[in-house]
């Protein structure tokens, strides 16, 4: 008996053909993949991403536009003229309005609405003026026990937006 | 594949893809275009970086809890855009300074060295994002979810962030941390609700002594070009090529 046939042209053009249809699979799958990729990345990819750089454009924007809680001191100075002359002429010149009256942008939008909260001198000024190992030399500090007599406000002394020794006005 | 990893699998999948229909619905509004941008602002004309002068701070921490209001940054002791750091540095110890920063300087700063017997130096270095040219958190990033604007200030799309955190180990200054409630990572974007607006950032506007300034190196009439040419000027970690854009005036050289 012979063996099993080795060869021989019929078979070899079969083998090919199958190959062939392999091949055309393949292809017809990797086409597939790429039509779900494009679809996917059209769909998925926002609008705009790259042409500033790798990043969505529109993220800016949406960082620009979160709400502020800080006015600003030129929001401040608006309105309350007065305060700002006071506080051109003295130490306090530079210090913001926030900076002790805290953040009052609800204020500023609608004075009526909102309406700021005095500070309490006591605690407020220590914050900066106590004396604490690491402040500046030059900047003006006190040791609030010694400085301050008991149950007396630093404005008993001391004009908060203009803080040299012109006493209470 | 056994029959209980092919369940396993199929399972999983099967989970995956319920969870796309939220996924797509979280990605609508990210897939809109360009917002507008604020009105009258032009990117390409700032360059923003910030100033700060250490032998100004008093460690009030004042710009910590603007920051944090204004930013919204919660309130636990772990999570800053901005803080303070105060270092002690006994004489000649540069390499071994003793830095603290209890809650970041949020509620100030606890006597801790004695001025009596005053050894060494201290002093406050306040702290933030240097917003780098060549910024590594942006080199991590797998999805563009953090990039330097146009105008040079590095920031989050938090809307796009998918919270692998990859940024906040990237980061050589720690300023970045993932946000407990939206669990995206969130950083220091200078304010860019309020400089694109022509306001100055939350910290400058509390700071009582004008230690930090936001500065804009690409108008010429900004006071930081005298700044940066009068004073002795550091950069953070310079080594690390970063290109970092806060600028500090009087900083020891023990800080890190």
């Amino acid at each position: 008996m012979a063996g099993t046939p080795t060869g021989g042209p019929s078979s070899t053009s079969r083998t090919s053909f199958r190959d062939v249809e392999h091949l055309a699979r393949v292809a017809a799958l990797f086409l597939a993949a790429v039509v779900v990729f494009l679809t996917a990345q059209r769909l998925l990819v926002p609008k705009g991403f790259g042409t500033l750089g790798h990043y969505r454009p529109g993220a800016l924007a949406d960082n620009a536009g979160r709400p502020s809680a800080f006015a600003g001191r030129a929001a401040c100075e608006q309105c309350h003229t007065d305060v700002a002359d006071t506080k051109k002429k003295g130490k306090h010149a530079g210090v913001g309005c926030e900076a002790c009256h805290g953040a009052l942008a609800a204020h500023a939008s609608d004075p009526a609405a909102a309406k700021p909260v005095r500070p309490d001198a006591r605690t407020l000024c220590v914050r900066c003026h106590a004396s604490l190992v690491g402040r500046p030399a030059a900047f003006p500090q006190i040791k609030p026990a010694e400085h301050v007599p008991e149950g007396a406000s630093c404005l008993d002394c001391h004009v908060a937006h203009d803080p040299g020794m012109g006493g209470p006005k | 594949m056994s029959a209980t990893d092919r369940r396993e699998f199929l399972s999983r999948t099967g989970k995956y893809l319920l969870l796309t229909g939220t996924a797509a619905a979280a990605l609508e509004h990210v897939l809109a275009g360009r917002a507008e941008a604020a009105p009258g602002y032009a990117e390409a004309a700032h360059w923003w970086g910030m100033a700060i002068d250490v032998e100004k701070c008093i460690g009030c921490g004042n710009c910590v809890r603007a920051c944090k209001e204004e930013n919204d940054v919660p309130r636990e002791p772990y999570y800053f855009r901005t803080w303070v750091e105060r270092y002690h540095v006994e004489d000649g110890e540069l390499a071994h300074p003793q830095v603290d920063s209890p809650n970041g300087g949020y509620d100030g700063f606890p006597e801790r060295y004695s001025a009596v017997a005053a050894t060494g130096k201290t002093f406050f270095v306040p702290k933030l994002c240097n917003h780098c040219v060549d910024s590594p958190c942006e080199q991590v990033c797998p999805v563009g979810a953090t990039f330097r604007s146009p105008d040079g200030v590095v920031m989050v799309d938090r809307k796009y962030c998918l919270g692998c955190r990859y940024c906040v180990q990237a980061c050589p200054y720690g300023c970045r941390f993932i946000d407990p409630r939206t669990h995206v990572a969130d950083k220091c974007d200078l304010c860019y609700h309020r400089i694109t607006k022509g306001l100055t950032t939350a910290c400058a506007e509390a700071c009582p002594t004008g230690a930090r300034q936001l500065v804009d190196l690409k108008d010429p009439k900004d006071p930081v070009h005298e700044f940066l040419r009068t004073r002795t000027i550091q950069v953070l970690k310079p080594q690390m090529a970063t290109g970092p854009k806060v600028f500090y005036a009087g900083l020891d050289g023990s800080v890190r």
